[in-house]
């Protein structure tokens, strides 16, 4: 396959086929929380493709050229730290030198390093042993994964919102029996029916 | 003993983590696929979440406040290393099953709140046995969940038979859809029957169903989605 193909297929398949969110149950505590609004939804993802793509490159180096295979069982407990102190930084960074963008995503950052997809990738990436191009564009995929769930929860959310649902199924029992549904569909992205 | 006793009813029955206070959702759909993975996976978080309680209530007067966050990260993190060493060696079926997911207990929330809202200002048995009721109802919950999945998806529970030869598995109910649908029908009965749930009510205040749940991030979150309905 030439490289491109690779690299399309591979975002696909991150994205799509094997849904973060409605396959793999990663990052399921915003998807639910921060799904009422289009516009928080939109930032939210976004903000999540950057910690994502910027931590998986950070922690893939940390593993090879730091952990290594002999202390390979110290990734959890690496993993997190990095991913935290991270979040940390991105959000000082970018309150001291870019105000406009910190006040559009710097709302949401405290809020992904409990996304557990951010530490979900990393460990996985780590053990699967993807190299350098792999885990880059498993992490991008997944992330944007991530962005199109959320954005057709939150615009699903929004029409439901004027609904006359059920009285026990008014809140979170609705808004999970929308993400089975959206799950059946992404399982259709696998063919395995 | 009164205190234990009053921990583990709180834990298992009163704030059950799963079924009322909505914490820890990842896991709860994601490794329900059987009775056995549900068992597994509770009793998992259940082991780090007593230690993690114990070393943190140990410690809350050493731990500067500043710093207590990534503090209660590495306590949290050992142990669920130590949980994963231990699984890989003498569990190696369930340790395969639950894969990823061993790891990510760490960003389990219900971990990290009972961490903050409990550990960090309790003596040291009181916190163990909240470690240990929370971690109970949490066992309680997905094996429940699981249980459901299992009877409907495959027709057997821990592994036995039990359902007659008629019975057509629906095994959507054991792909991710189904633990949506479990879920999403256990809430809703819980809403029909009043029971205290932290997504009951259509605006509620709480964080619902998200890991965020833990301290300053659980208000974070709530100012936005309340912010964003204001308009």
């Amino acid at each position: 396959m030439s490289a491109l193909t690779t690299l399309v297929v591979g975002i696909i398949s991150a994205a799509l086929v094997n849904n973060v969110v409605l396959s793999r149950f990663l990052g399921l505590c915003p998807f639910l929380g921060v799904s009422r609004k289009t516009s928080t939804a939109v930032g939210m993802g976004t903000a999540v493709i950057a910690v994502i793509t910027v931590s998986s490159c950070l922690t893939y180096f940390i593993n090879i050229y730091i952990l290594g295979e002999k202390y390979s069982y110290l990734r959890t407990i690496v993993f997190i730290l990095i991913i935290a102190g991270l979040v940390q930084s991105v959000e000082i960074i970018l309150k001291k030198k870019m105000p406009s963008l910190y006040k559009s995503l710097g709302v949401y950052l405290p809020l992904i390093t409990t996304n557990c997809s951010v530490l979900g990738v990393a460990i996985d990436s780590a053990n699967n042993g993807y190299g350098f191009a792999e885990t880059m564009i498993y992490s991008v995929g997944t992330a944007i994964g991530f962005l199109i769930a959320i954005v057709i929860m939150s615009g699903i959310r929004e029409r439901i919102e004027d609904n006359d649902v059920p009285e026990a199924f008014q809140g979170m029992p609705i808004v999970l029996v929308t993400a089975g549904l959206m799950a059946i569909a992404f399982v259709g992205f696998s063919g395995t029916m | 003993m009164k205190t234990a006793l009053e921990r583990l009813y709180n834990g298992i029955i009163k704030e059950n983590p799963t079924l009322v206070l909505m914490l820890g959702m990842c896991p709860t759909l994601a490794v329900t696929t059987s009775a056995m993975n549900g068992l597994g996976m509770g009793l998992s978080t259940c082991f780090v979440l007593m230690l993690s309680n114990l070393i943190i209530s140990l410690l809350r007067k050493f731990i500067p406040d500043s710093v207590r966050m990534p503090a209660y990260i590495v306590v949290i993190a050992s142990f669920v290393t130590i949980v994963e060493l231990l699984m890989q060696a003498y569990v190696r079926s369930l340790y395969a099953s639950l894969g990823l997911y061993i790891p990510l207990i760490v960003v389990n929330c219900i971990i990290m709140g009972r961490a903050e809202s409990y550990a960090s200002k309790n003596p040291p048995v009181a916190s163990f046995f909240d470690g240990l009721g929370m971690g109970l109802g949490f066992t309680l919950a997905l094996t429940i969940i699981g249980a459901i999945r299992e009877l409907l998806g495959a027709g057997t529970l821990f592994g036995f038979n039990i359902m007659p030869d008629s019975f057509e598995p629906i095994s959507i109910m054991i792909m991710a859809p189904g633990a949506f649908f479990v879920l999403a029908v256990l809430t809703a009965l819980q809403n029909k029957l009043g029971a205290p749930s932290a997504t009951n009510k259509k605006s509620s205040s709480s964080c619902a169903g998200n890991c965020a749940g833990c301290g300053a991030a659980c208000a974070f979150r709530t100012e936005i989605t309340e912010g964003g309905d204001g308009k």
